[in-house]
């Protein structure tokens, strides 16, 4: 049921955008994928295979995670191009662990179906796997891109409906770009205080 | 008027080098400042003031300038990166420990805090802290809905609860909880506003950016190595330099003075041994609950005013209240603790967050952006128990005290943290007991934040270079003096002995207040034409109650 786009514009950031070098497409792909297991959307075109289409409304890839990861200040740039395959290798060898069917048309990351995301993403980011850090670095980022759009000005993506703000319902500033909450309190005791509590305000 | 002095072509001069700038670094400045020492305080971080805190989220915004977090092995350690340090990015938090904290004998068997530290004895210097920034009793009347939610949802469950004692000026406050991006409004009394500034009008010079590496030893004092900093990359260090002083003030932070300390040891000799042992997380440990919103107004009647019972977790200003109904002096060790409203930024507050019916793991998937969607329904709820002081630093980085990741708050430390079962049954009864709060009658759903990724989590590292009278497991003796290395003083969070049970903050300051007419006595010793005033940044003298001889200081 999958319509595919032409095999060029596969695994692209972005429908109809074609990237010309295949390591490179698949790397996109992969690292789209692992932003889509982590906080996942909705497919952005008909026959999207990185996202795998399993939460209403945009997810992390829709939110900007790559454009976030690449940043030169994040650190991880440089190391996306390898993380991309390691996690395609490990994909592999979950892959045929499982006995699931080869897709060699997307990289083994993409292809595996969603809950199999979720428990290879698990097991890299357990204790005492030995990338751990970079899994969990990795994910991060992927999470900051979607509820803290930190790739963006915030006001600036308030503007622009930046689907993890939006998603979370992240209040919008004043006229000004500063927020402020004149209405904040219930305005009322809501519990005794403990017995032993001291003159300046503190456990005895 | 620069205090430090160019002597040669590389060297330069100060009576005393305060490492850091924070609330053990700020408040040694000033009494050394103003009673007559030429004092050069070094800043790892940039220095930023209230038209510089941004409202922004964006890498690179003040938000991230002025913050660290390095995920250790273990634990993960949250920590402030500028001048002001800790103050700058808290929650202003301020409540004093409670007395048996100061009787608890931990890890080691025997009486942690030094004979002479008891609740009664630093009640004096609380007061003075508490005047200077200043501290106040909090209302219920001012606590923003989270808080009053928890209240609320105590009190239904049998409990007490407390407006926490703050730094923060309730009527300039717009309750904007944009706090650990640094206050635009200076309605937080960070240290910027009043010891810092203090010791600045007494001739301290302050200097951002200059990350102090190692010690080394002169005829007269020390040698303090430091590098400048790059001002947006912090990976990026620039040239070295060297300021010697008779007395050096390390205040880097529960994180990163020991850290310096270890990396000295081949100039300084060995260090003692509890340099870089007896980490404490202060038990931190967090639980964040999504609030069904109709059940919120049914059960604990609550009602914002616009037909909205909460949906208001963006709105306030971090902590405000608690419940200290397990700060019981009677119950055993390791099973006491306080529970505490909380609010976390978006980004790392919401990463560890567990969707509480997540059937996998809870942190990511399609349950965790369920979870998201109700962000302004999420309550979460701070633990801070007794700890087993189970946290080692292994041997330092290259430079700081983290290998940076990212240009700025991202690194990787060397801390170990192991729980022993004390912890973790520690921790476990406070999860408990969150849940059997929240949860009472489908108020809430529950769950702990996910320990599986960085490990446990703190924002208030201490104990890694503690006082004690007990030299095989304490750095520090009572006056805060590196054993070993006369002159040398530690006066940050890495002297508290241990985990508090409440926000260390104000301890860490009393103690540093208490620590000064001893340092400054040192500084005499040492030639240096300083006395203790006893003043305060207000200007104003003490009161009776707060003068030294009062509390019987050294």
């Amino acid at each position: 049921m999958d319509i595919l786009p032409p095999v060029s514009q596969r695994w692209t950031q972005k429908g109809g955008e074609t990237v010309s070098d295949d390591a490179q497409r698949a790397r996109v792909a992969t690292l789209e994928a692992f932003a889509d297991t982590v906080i996942p959307g909705e497919k952005r075109w008909p026959g999207d295979r990185a996202v795998a289409g399993v939460s209403d409304g945009g997810g992390a890839v829709a939110a900007g995670a790559l454009a976030l990861l690449e940043l030169p200040e994040v650190g991880l740039a440089a190391g996306l191009a390898g993380l991309a395959a390691l996690l395609d290798e490990r994909a592999a060898w979950y892959a045929t662990e499982h006995g699931l069917a080869h897709d060699p048309s997307v990289p083994p990351f993409v292809a595996l179906p969603y809950d199999d995301r979720v428990e290879l993403v698990r097991r890299v980011t357990a204790p005492g796997h030995p990338a751990k850090d970079l899994w969990v670095g990795l994910a991060v980022f992927c999470t900051m891109a979607f509820d803290a759009a930190a790739h963006l000005h915030t006001t600036d993506a308030i503007a622009a409906d930046h689907p993890g703000l939006a998603t979370i319902g992240f209040r919008p500033p004043e006229a000004d770009g500063v927020w402020r909450f004149p209405r904040y309190s219930y305005q009322r005791p809501l519990a005794d205080q403990h017995p032993d509590t001291t003159p300046s305000g503190s456990p005895a | 008027m620069t205090s430090a002095e160019h002597t040669d072509t590389s060297t330069e001069h100060a009576d005393v080098v305060v490492v850091g700038s924070g609330f053990g670094g700020a408040i040694a400045a000033y009494h050394l400042a103003v009673g007559g020492a030429r004092v050069m305080v070094l800043e790892r971080g940039p220095w930023l003031t209230a038209p510089d805190f941004e409202h922004d989220l964006k890498l690179g915004s003040s938000s991230t300038r002025i913050f660290d977090f390095g995920i250790g092995d273990g634990m993960s350690v949250l920590s402030g990166n500028c001048v002001g340090g800790g103050s700058v990015v808290f929650f202003a938090a301020m409540p004093r420990a409670p007395s048996f904290v100061f009787e608890r004998r931990g890890s080691v068997g025997r009486r942690m805090w030094p004979a002479a530290i008891t609740r009664d004895a630093l009640d004096p210097w609380y007061d003075r802290v508490s005047e200077a920034l200043p501290v106040s009793r909090q209302s219920f009347e001012s606590v923003p809905y989270a808080g009053g939610l928890f209240a609320a949802a105590c009190a239904r469950a049998g409990r007490t609860a407390n407006p926490v004692p703050s730094a923060v000026d309730v009527e300039s406050c717009t309750n904007c909880n944009w706090m650990t991006a640094g206050c635009r409004f200076d309605a937080k009394r960070s240290l910027l506003l009043n010891y810092l500034p203090a010791a600045l009008a007494q001739g301290a010079e302050i200097r951002p950016l200059h990350e102090v590496q190692h010690l080394s030893r002169t005829d007269r004092g020390y040698r303090v190595h430091y590098n400048r900093v790059d001002e947006v990359d912090y990976r990026v260090l620039g040239e070295t330099g060297t300021i010697d002083a008779a007395i050096v003030v390390l205040a880097a932070g529960a994180a990163a003075t020991p850290v310096i300390l270890r990396r000295s040891e081949p100039s300084l000799g060995p260090m003692p041994a509890a340099v870089g042992r007896y980490f404490s997380g202060n038990g931190e440990r967090l639980n964040t609950a999504v609030i069904d919103d109709e059940r919120a107004r049914e059960l604990l009647g609550l009602d914002r005013g616009d037909g909205v019972a909460y949906q208001a977790y963006q709105v306030g200003r971090g902590p405000c209240v608690a419940t200290w109904d397990r700060l019981d002096a009677s119950l055993p060790e390791y099973t006491r603790y306080s529970l505490e409203q909380l609010f976390f930024p978006v980004g790392f507050g919401t990463f560890l967050a567990q969707a509480p019916d997540a059937t996998g793991p809870g942190w990511l998937g399609v349950e965790k952006k369920e979870m998201l969607r109700r962000w302004q329904s999420w309550l979460t709820v701070f633990t801070m128990c007794e700890d087993d002081n189970e946290g080692v630093f292994g041997p330092p980085p290259a430079t700081g005290n983290a290998y940076r990741i990212s240009a700025q708050t991202l690194g990787r430390i060397t801390l170990r943290y192991q729980p022993t079962a004390n912890t973790l049954r520690a921790w476990a009864l406070a999860d408990a007991d969150v849940k059997a709060i929240l949860e009472r009658d489908g108020l809430a759903r529950v769950r702990p934040w996910s320990s599986d990724l960085i490990g446990a989590y703190t924002v208030h590292p201490l104990a890694s270079c503690r006082i004690g009278d007990d030299p095989d497991t304490s750095a520090l003796d009572e006056s805060h003096e590196l054993r070993g290395h006369p002159g040398i003083f530690v006066t940050d969070g890495s002297a508290v002995p241990g985990a508090l049970t409440v926000n260390p903050a104000l301890t860490i300051a009393a103690l540093a207040e208490r620590a000064m007419p001893g340092v400054v006595a040192a500084a005499r010793r040492s030639g240096i034409d300083a006395r203790y005033t006893g003043t305060l940044p207000t200007g104003g003298t003490v009161s009776a109650r707060t003068t030294p001889a009062a509390a019987g200081a050294a």
